[in-house]
């Protein structure tokens, strides 16, 4: 492929800038390859994260000319001959160094939801059209890119207020087991803010494991508030009858 | 950076978070203990994502006639009877329990479609009846998302991107642990009453591997250095198949579930080869026709009829993956590899592209993102790649804990459970189950003790020195240059197959490594250094590099994950002993050990019930 130009972000909480890398491509390579070799010949304290570089493990998001992706998953055949390539870090997490971002906030996000609660009684029987529906929701590998392209966290900063795409997955997985027993609705109509989405599927687009986001986790979470909470039927027939 | 360390204090400190500390932190907290957990990447990366096939449990869901006993014999001959005989019958009984726990816990398995709604197992190589508990091909990341999900509920305290550079001890006895936190560079200490370590593996002391960046023999080093035993160190599996192509991913995994779900190899003749590498260890256990394999496959695999009532055998390519990957090097070796140097692992024409999305695909993914190849129309090529470490820290089978007082070790980083081979599927259950028992026994352990062990803080300041040499030194080279280096030296010298003389020279390539380490260089700060971390690391992987040879060397026999070519087959003499490593003042010492063996008792029941052939254990014991 020859050589291509790197503008890769350098920099910390302080401040920084983009920095030009001119690195030979071979065959094959990807966008995580790039950064590596310049590790190894360049510039050996370029901070970024990686793990598997497969695609499995969800630790080398950044955003490659400005679009949220895995770097391990980018193939370098993608881009032109002398194109310049920019790498920058998840602009909507907080900068620690280089390429890496300090995601803490996941983490807190999930702690704050209630674990798998089976059901009392429940015998372990069921059958994978069932499990089927989960399922997509756990191919989840947490490469945050879904809450890194979110406007609702990206632009408008509502950290603490909203708790982000992925975990709307995650809630979902929990909530669509057929063997879980709570019921976080109002968790996500309040604490959550599920609300501030407004379907714009930007999640969807960015997600590496293709979930279908939007379609198969938030609309049907969306759905179950609006019934419990805004279905003026429903609010009729619990004052009448009583109920939630 | 200033040398201003942060200190913690737990009454268990678990190093490693992959599927093993995880398991280990949630038991320790359940029993009350303060539980810390301290991981070099972000929660939920660790190499337990990257397991694919599934998870190795006799829940005989599918075929009644599984039991922890033929799981037992299963491991035992798998391992070529290296195994510590007690870890493999503990890790057979106990792994059903621990896959129905993860499923308590949120874990979604692939279910069964025979109306009962139970955990669906499927084939792999080396157990005789259907018996992985899977999830597509992406059973790793189901395992460790569930038990990330339930230890963050479980009182445990997550100190991620923190590497301990060395473990700290109060006389004989476990006391601590320091290093430092990445972001910051940072030091901090651990002061603990137990610790158990649960890195993983090696992989990456090998140029041609399968494993991140964190399998870097943190465990096996830093035990090491701290007076641990090592055990069984020679024993390296190489996965038959790895990615050939194209050069950038070279190494990276192709499930095994491949060849679960029908896949067959074949070399550059269009021949499928595996039929005339059936050793006598698996001989009347495997077809030995095309017909009797394909037949069992139409049956078993696509119309999905009871492997009990179907007189066929299954295909030869469901046989360890020692024996895969030493018939796949022949084949490349004799000049019938591909263009790429491997050989074709053909799926395209056994299953519909359906199947093979829906049963694999991540493996589509990874070959349709990464490759150009749709593996739904034609073969990959596919050659061995350093998957796993058999041996590590050498540990009591009944509570994980190693000849320090105080330090334990589960997962791949200790030794005994697979002997010279394991078998797929058994890495999963064996993080749960001696996760467990680690976790168990390390509360155990720390609940005896009144107060903290003491720790030397004078000792601090000489480590505090080491850690920032690579700063101090002027004009050396780039950590990354040496770990290439030593990934071609050990690839050469200790690989898949390996010699005398070839070894000796790596034992003194090693040596002068060793010296240019001490003059590794790094740039700029401690914030964030990839180029110091791997510095850092480099220590512990010359110390593995080099207990690797040594145990190699001294095993004068051939094993499982353990080749020579100028001993080949078993011998008597090394069939009941277990290498042993271990410092002796500045030095590393290599010693014989008897293995232990599978009582009579045991050994005449599972003989008498069919399990296990007498003639098999003579030959596997070099004594046919």
């Amino acid at each position: 492929m020859g050589k291509v130009n790197m503008r890769v972000y350098r920099g910390n909480s302080e401040g920084g800038q983009l920095k030009d890398y001119q690195v030979e491509v071979e065959e094959g390579m990807v966008v995580l390859d790039v950064i590596h070799k310049i590790q190894a010949t360049q510039s050996s304290d370029l901070a970024c994260r990686w793990n598997c570089k497969a695609g499995k493990c969800g630790s080398c998001s950044a955003e490659v000319n400005g679009k949220p992706r895995l770097m391990c998953m980018t193939r370098m055949n993608e881009f032109k001959e002398g194109e310049t390539l920019t790498i920058t870090p998840m602009k909507t997490f907080p900068l620690m160094k280089d390429l890496a971002t300090d995601v803490s906030y996941n983490y807190q996000v999930n702690k704050r939801i209630p674990p798998f609660t089976p059901r009392e009684g429940t015998d372990w029987h069921w059958e994978q059209e069932d499990a089927d529906r989960v399922q997509e929701f756990r191919k989840c590998i947490e490469c945050f890119l879904c809450q890194d392209t979110c406007h609702v966290l990206r632009d408008h900063d509502k950290m603490g207020k909203f708790a982000g795409p992925r975990f709307f997955v995650r809630i979902a997985s929990l909530e669509m087991h057929p063997l879980d027993g709570l019921d976080r609705t109002a968790l996500l109509k309040d604490e959550h803010g599920l609300g501030y989405c407004n379907i714009t599927k930007c999640c969807t687009e960015v997600c590496p494991e293709s979930i279908h986001i939007t379609d198969n986790a938030i609309i049907p979470l969306k759905e179950r508030v609006v019934d419990k909470y805004y279905d003026p039927l429903r609010i009729l027939w619990n004052k009448v009858f009583g109920g939630r | 950076m200033s040398d201003n360390y942060q200190t913690f204090e737990y009454d268990v400190l678990v190093i490693g978070a992959g599927g093993a500390g995880l398991r280990a932190a949630i038991e320790a907290s359940a029993a009350g203990c303060k539980t810390g957990l301290v991981c070099k990447s972000l929660l939920g990366k660790a190499h337990t994502v990257m397991a694919e096939g599934g998870i190795a449990a006799a829940l005989a869901t599918v075929d009644s006639r599984d039991s922890w006993q033929q799981h037992f014999c299963d491991s035992m001959i798998g391992g070529n009877l290296g195994n510590h005989w007690r870890m493999a019958q503990i890790h057979a009984q106990q792994a059903p329990d621990r896959v129905r726990e993860l499923e308590k816990w949120g874990a979604v398995f692939d279910r069964t479609s025979d109306g009962k709604g139970n955990i669906n197992v499927r084939h792999f190589g080396g157990h005789t009846y259907k018996r992985l508990a899977h999830v597509g091909d992406r059973t790793g990341l189901e395992l460790i998302r569930t038990l990330q999900d339930k230890g963050i509920h479980s009182g445990i305290e997550v100190h991620m991107e923190c590497t301990i550079y060395s473990l700290m001890k109060d006389g004989d006895r476990i006391a601590g642990a320091y290093g430092y936190f990445r972001e910051t560079g940072r030091p901090v200490l651990y002061r603990a009453k137990s610790i158990i370590v649960s890195t993983g593996g090696i992989g990456k002391l090998y140029f041609i591997n399968s494993n991140s960046w964190e399998c870097a023999g943190d465990g096996f080093g830093l035990s090491y250095l701290a007076g641990a035993e090592l055990a069984d160190m020679e024993y390296i599996q190489f996965h038959p198949t790895g990615m050939v192509w194209p050069p950038s991913v070279r190494g990276l995994l192709i499930t095994e579930g491949v060849r679960g779900e029908g896949g067959i190899l074949k070399n550059n003749k269009g021949e499928r080869f595996m039929f005339k590498y059936i050793p006598p260890k698996y001989q009347g256990k495997y077809a030995e026709t095309e017909e009797e394999a394909n037949a069992w496959f139409q049956k078993v695999v696509i119309e999905g009829v009871k492997e009990e009532t179907v007189k066929e055998r299954k295909p030869p390519e469901l046989m360890s993956r020692d024996v895969v990957a030493r018939a796949l090097w022949n084949e490349i070796k004799e000049g019938r590899g591909t263009e790429h140097g491997g050989v074709y692992l053909d799926i395209a024409s056994r299953r519909t592209p359906e199947d093979i999305k829906k049963k694999l695909p991540s493996m589509y993914h990874q070959f349709k993102q990464l490759a150009d190849v749709d593996i739904t129309k034609v073969p990959m090529e596919t050659g061995p790649t350093c998957h796993y470490m058999m041996g590590g820290v050498k540990v009591d089978p009944e509570t994980q804990m190693s000849n320090v007082p105080g330090l334990f070790a589960a997962g791949e980083c200790a030794a005994g459970m697979h002997g010279s081979n394991r078998l797929g599927g058994n890495s999963l259950s064996d993080l749960v189950v001696f996760g467990k028992l680690a976790g168990e026994h390390a509360a155990i352990y720390a609940k005896k003790l009144k107060d903290f062990p003491k720790i030397d803080e004078s000792k601090l300041a000489g480590l505090n020195k080491e850690m920032n040499q690579p700063f101090e030194n002027q004009g050396g080279e780039v950590s990354y240059k040496i770990l290439a280096d030593l990934q071609h030296i050990m690839e050469k010298g200790a690989g898949m197959f390996r010699e005398e003389p070839t070894m000796d020279q790596c034992l003194k390539e090693l040596e002068g490594l060793k010296e240019r380490v001490k003059k590794v260089t790094a740039e700029g700060n401690r914030m964030f250094n990839p180029g110091w971390h791997v510095a850092l690391d480099l220590r512990n992987m010359l110390a593995v590099g080099e207990a690797i040879v040594r145990a190699a060397k001294e095993r004068k026999e051939s094993r499982g994950g353990h080749t020579r070519t100028d001993f080949t087959g078993y011998s008597r003499e090394f069939a009941k002993k277990r290498i042993l490593i271990r410092q002796k003042g500045e030095k590393m010492e290599v010693v014989r050990e008897d293995l232990p063996q599978i009582p009579a008792e045991l050994e005449k029941e599972l003989v008498d019930a069919h399990l296990l052939k007498p003639e098999i254990l003579k030959q596997l014991r070099g004594e046919a």
